[in-house]
Order: C-alpha cells, then sequence, then structure tokens
C-alpha cells in the first residue's frame, strides 16, 4: 500500500521526450541517396568485377552488421553467427532446387526456417556467460558444418550444392541477369541496414545498450534480459541468413565453407576492423577485408599468415577499429573548434 | 542411407567382444581430448582465458613427433620431443601475446588466438605441406594385437590410456599436494596477493600455459601413430575439447577426465547406433549438461 501511495503523490518526472522522427527521415534519406548512388555505379563503371565486389559487399556486409548488434550493441560475443549466413544459402539453394517456388516465397520461407533454429540455438546459448556463449555458439556452428558434410544425399556433402540455383523471374525481375542480381542484391543490402539502424536506435536498441554496460542493473528495473538477448539473437540470425542468400544466388550454389567456423571469425575480424562504435565500422571493415582478402590471395598462397598478422596488429597494436578512429578524430577536431 | 541403427547398436552390446573393442576405441578418444582438454581448463583456470588456438598445440605435438620419429627413430624421443616442443612454444606464446590481453575484453583475447589459428596452420602447411600425413607404428608395437574377451585390443592403446592415466595423476596429486601446485592454485585465487609474497606471477602463467600447450602437445605426439595428420587437425579436437570442459565443468580436473571419458564412449557406441549421427549426439549430450547444470558436472570453484 505504502509504495501505491508515495507512487501517486509523487509528481510525475520531466522527462524530455525525444521525437524520434527526425532522425528516421535521415535515415531513409541516406538509405535513399545511398542506393540510388550503386544503382547509378554500373552506368559509370561498366567492369562486371566492380558489380561482383559490391555484391559479395552486400552479402558480407548484412552478415557483419548483424553481427555487431549482437557483438557491439549486446556485448554477445558469438563466435558461431556463420552457422546463420550458411543455413541461410543452404536453406535458399535448397528450397529453389527441390521446389521450385517462386523466389520471394523461398526468401520468406527461409527467413522462417532461420527463425525456428535461432530460436532453439538461442534459446540454449544466451543465458550463458560469455566466454561460454562464444564456444556453444561455435560448437552449434560446428554441428552444423558437420550436418551439411555427412547428409550427402540432400546437401552434396563437401561438394556442395551443385547444379546451379535456378532463378526464375518473377515480376519481371529476372536474377540470373546480373545487373537485376546486382540492383536486388543493393536493394536488399540498403533496406537490411536500415531496418538495422531502426533496431539499432529504438527504445529496444538502447535496452540492448544498457544490457551490455550492466546486465544486473537491467534486470533490476525490470528488462526481461534473457528474452532481450534472445529476441536480438534471432533478429540478427535473420539478417545473417540474408546475407547467406545473396551469396547462394550470386554464386549459384552453396559451400560447406559458408557454413565453416572462418566465417564466423571473419565476422569478428570485421567488426573488429571497422570498430564496433560505429553502426557503419562494420560496413567498412567488409569493404576492407574483402580488399585485403583480394589482394592477398593473389599475392601468396598462405593468406593465412598474412590475415593472422593483420588482425594481430589490429587486436594488440591499434586496439581499435578504423572507424573508432575517424569518430575520435572529428571529436577531436569539433573539440578544438569550440576551444 | 541409415539414420539410426538400434540393431546394430544392440548386438554389439550383447556380445562381450564388440564391447570390448567398442569400450577400448572409446577409451583411447576420451584420453587423447582429456590431455587437451585438461590444458584448456587449466589454463582457464589460472589464467582466466580460454586458450582458442591450443587445437594448434595438439597438432604441433604431432607434427614434432613425426618428425623426431623420422629422423631418430626412436618412439620415445618422439613423444618427448612432442611434448618439449609444444611447452616451449606454449611459453613463447603466453610472453609474448596473451600476455599482452590479460583483462582485456574477451573480444581481443578471442582475436589474438583466431589469428594465431590462422597462422600455425599455415605454418603448418609450409613446413610440413598440406597433404595428408602418417608417422607409422612404432616397430615396438608392430605386434599382434591382444585379444580380451575376443575383443581386439592393440597393444599401443594400452600404452596411450597409461600415459594419459598417469598425466592424469601426475596432475592431479602435483596440483593438491606439491608446493608449486599450491602457488598455482592460490594465484588462480588472487593472483594480486601471490605476487605481493614475492611469487613471479608472470613465470606462473607462463608455466602454466606452457604445462598446458605441453598436455595437448603429448596428446598430439600420442595421436601421431593412430592418427592422419593435417593442418586443421586441432580444430575439431578443439571443440570436442571445449565440449568436454563444459560438460566436465570449467577448471575441474576430475571433470575433464569424466567429460573425456563419456564423449569418448559417446563417439564410439553412438557411430554404431546412429551412424550419422554420432556429432550431434555428442551436441546433444552438451545440451542436456548445460541447461541441467550450468556450470558443468563438477565446475564449481576453479582449480
Amino acid at each position: 500500500m505504502t509504495e501505491l501511495q508515495a507512487g501517486q503523490s509523487a509528481q510525475p518526472l520531466e522527462v524530455p521526450r525525444i521525437d524520434a522522427r527526425p532522425q528516421r527521415y535521415r535515415d531513409v534519406l541516406i538509405a535513399l541517396v545511398a542506393f540510388v548512388l550503386l544503382a547509378l555505379l554500373p552506368m559509370l563503371f561498366g567492369s562486371k568485377q566492380l558489380l561482383d565486389f559490391v555484391i559479395r559487399c552486400a552479402a558480407y556486409g548484412l552478415f557483419a552488421t548483424s553481427l555487431n548488434l549482437l557483438v557491439g550493441y549486446t556485448g554477445l560475443i558469438s563466435f558461431g553467427h556463420g552457422m546463420f549466413f550458411g543455413l541461410g544459402a543452404y536453406g535458399f539453394g535448397l528450397m529453389m532446387q527441390k521446389t521450385g517456388v517462386p523466389i520471394p516465397v523461398a526468401f520468406v520461407a527461409t527467413l522462417a526456417m532461420t527463425l525456428v533454429v535461432a530460436v532453439v540455438i538461442g534459446a540454449i546459448c544466451v543465458r550463458l556467460k560469455e566466454i561460454y556463449f562464444a564456444f556453444v555458439t561455435l560448437a552449434f556452428q560446428m554441428l552444423i558444418h558437420s550436418t551439411i558434410l555427412s547428409w550427402q544425399s540432400l546437401t552434396g556433402g563437401d561438394q556442395g550444392l551443385r547444379g546451379g540455383i535456378p532463378r526464375p523471374s518473377f515480376l519481371g525481375i529476372d536474377l540470373s541477369n546480373h545487373l537485376h542480381l546486382y540492383i536486388t542484391s543493393c536493394a536488399l543490402l540498403v533496406i537490411g541496414l536500415f531496418l538495422m539502424r531502426q533496431i539499432a536506435q529504438s527504445p529496444f536498441g538502447y535496452t540492448l545498450r544498457m544490457i551490455r554496460d550492466n546486465a544486473t542493473r537491467a534486470s533490476f528495473i525490470g528488462i526481461d534480459v534473457w528474452r532481450a538477448k534472445l529476441v536480438i539473437f534471432v533478429l540478427a540470425a535473420l539478417f545473417a541468413a540474408t546475407g547467406g542468400m545473396i551469396m547462394a544466388l550470386f554464386v549459384s550454389g552453396a559451400y560447406p565453407e559458408f557454413a565453416y567456423w572462418t566465417i564466423s571469425g571473419e565476422g569478428i575480424f570485421i567488426n573488429m576492423l571497422g570498430g564496433v562504435t560505429t553502426f557503419l565500422g562494420p560496413m567498412v571493415g567488409t569493404v576492407l577485408l574483402l580488399i585485403l582478402n583480394d589482394t592477398v590471395t593473389r599475392l601468396t598462397e598462405y593468406h593465412g599468415i598474412v590475415l593472422g598478422v593483420v588482425i594481430l596488429f589490429f587486436a594488440i597494436g591499434l586496439r581499435k577499429g578504423l572507424m573508432d578512429f575517424v569518430v575520435e578524430w572529428f571529436a577531436q577536431r569539433r573539440g578544438e573548434e569550440r576551444g | 542411407m541409415i539414420l539410426v541403427d538400434l540393431d546394430a547398436l544392440a548386438s554389439c552390446l550383447a556380445s562381450p567382444s564388440c564391447l570390448v573393442t567398442q569400450t577400448t576405441s572409446g577409451l583411447i578418444i576420451g584420453m587423447l581430448l582429456f590431455l587437451v582438454a585438461v590444458g584448456l581448463t587449466l589454463i582457464f583456470g589460472v589464467l582466466k582465458v580460454v586458450n582458442f588456438s591450443h587445437g594448434a598445440f595438439y597438432m604441433f605435438g604431432a607434427y614434432f613427433a613425426m618428425t623426431a620419429y623420422q629422423l631418430t627413430g626412436s618412439f620415445a624421443l618422439a613423444i618427448l620431443s612432442g611434448a618439449a616442443g609444444t611447452a616451449i612454444l606454449g611459453l613463447i606464446f603466453e610472453r609474448v601475446f596473451m600476455s599482452r590481453v590479460y583483462g582485456r575484453d574477451v573480444l581481443m583475447q578471442l582475436l589474438v588466438c583466431y589469428a594465431f589459428v590462422l597462422i600455425f596452420d599455415d605454418v603448418v602447411r609450409m613446413i610440413w605441406g598440406p597433404e595428408f600425413k602418417s608417422m607409422g607404428m612404432p616397430a615396438a608395437f608392430q605386434v599382434p594385437p591382444l585379444f580380451i574377451a575376443g575383443g581386439v585390443v592393440p597393444p599401443y592403446y594400452l600404452l596411450l590410456i597409461g600415459v594419459a592415466l598417469a598425466a592424469a595423476a601426475i596432475l592431479g596429486l602435483g596440483l593438491a599436494r606439491s608446493r608449486i601446485g599450491k602457488v598455482i592454485r592460490a594465484a588462480a585465487q588472487n593472483p594480486g596477493m601471490v605476487s605481493a609474497l614475492g611469487t613471479n606471477t608472470g613465470l606462473i602463467y607462463g608455466g602454466v600455459f606452457a604445462l598446458g600447450g605441453m598436455l595437448a602437445g603429448l596428446a598430439g605426439a600420442l595421436a601421431a601413430p593412430v592418427r592422419s595428420l593435417t593442418p586443421g587437425m586441432g580444430f575439431s579436437v578443439l571443440i570436442e575439447s571445449f565440449i568436454v570442459t563444459v560438460i566436465g565443468g570449467m577448471g575441474s580436473i576430475l571433470g575433464a577426465l569424466i567429460g573425456a571419458l563419456l564423449i569418448g564412449l559417446i563417439r564410439s557406441f553412438g557411430s554404431l547406433g546412429f551412424p550419422l549421427f554420432t556429432e550431434g549426439l555428442m551436441y546433444l549430450f552438451m545440451v542436456i549438461v548445460l541447461v541441467s547444470r550450468p556450470t558443468g558436472l563438477f565446475g564449481k570453484e576453479v582449480a
């Protein structure tokens, strides 16, 4: 009773209400401009290589940014996020090969399948402490990878899904046409990034940051930490699966490497490379890693050593991602202007 | 494609010879896993980091042993160089790299280890080549297998089990009774206090890491005659030994032993009953333990 009375007599707190709409309009504008620029790219540069590069950036960028929702925003260091990338690629490829449904149907069905798997795995994993969480997600990734390898009759084992993925045209969009595929990938990338940005800036997104900073306090003020973590785990899985689907469309197949743990490792490294403190950091990291990978594989067959040394340089030497430096530089300059 | 073959499992359980064969094969899988997992759990218990590159030490142990065996022809020297080589490697790795990321967030520790997984795998590929290698069974063990209750037991398996059990006993007793063991346990509890009392904790950390690396290297060297060697061979062992520590409880040596034996038996009997789902069985077991006892079967205080 006393608590209730105290609550009634207390003055309502004056909380300044922040109108989220201007920010959202700005995001919409940025997304539209980005999409238009990407769509104009083929007219300026006809090189197929460049367009291929952008498609790969779309696939890995969605994957890496969704991982940042876990690592950077929630403090959940998943070392098995790549399983959803692989799941998306295989789910989509199999759906197209076996059933022949229109592409959007297969897209939605794959997301639904990923949702179910992510809920089950997430429910087991998200209550674990950080290092356990990292390794148990990694273990699940290896389970999915070994299932793909051993279930040869369905997945083709270590040969991967071969014979190409049929890409029937839908409403005039023909994904076997390289330009159409490019535009679709860019659209998926921009929409995906926009949606993730909205998640990150929503009240739920701020709940996640609070869980990252102090989970105990968050649960004291009535946040269901377990549920919030599970929700973001599942959402991130859906975006990762979308990345996997772009990849499957791009290579017209799916290979066990898409579900191997190194994809998760690369995702973590992309986040480190670009920086986890900014929303677009992972996107920058993706571009950098893909350029690095392409250059190194052309120069030497031991690209693990080079990549490893670069990782060490960032992890032990710089201790920060590239975008973190950019943000700091801007903050410093602004400070100088004021002072 | 047979997914479940319970008849095969039942008929094996009914026959003593099959039971003996499967149990010994489960035991050697378990013993090798134990040696790797106990190093992982020891390093975690004292240094509070999970050595994600632990599988690489297993791999190096196997390759060192193979090279030493080819050069000298002595099996004892092969085992010794596998263990000693990885101990030195562990010491250098800890002092030069890992010691820089203690106390930093888990992401950095994982990244440093991830970098070394990539580097070590490529180093092995450079030195020994990418193809599968095999060391071959030493002449001393090329003798007809023993028959116990009709089941086939190669004598080498007995040596392997014996060495692993001896390592477990020495480790367990050493940590519990010896002076160094007590200092290590104290450093696990409160490194600041141990350091203030005049012990060089950096040396202890390096030593524990070297010990962990040595145990993984010993496992690799022991496995070299019975497994094929390939770059990246350490990774599946790392995942399995992590599952072992999750089941047994992080930081518990007894837990690692029991967990490793359980996983070994699940693998060997599971391959009969669920040929396509053997790995899945292992994960299923891990999930059951995690859900019912999140700290593992024996996990309470750090060793």
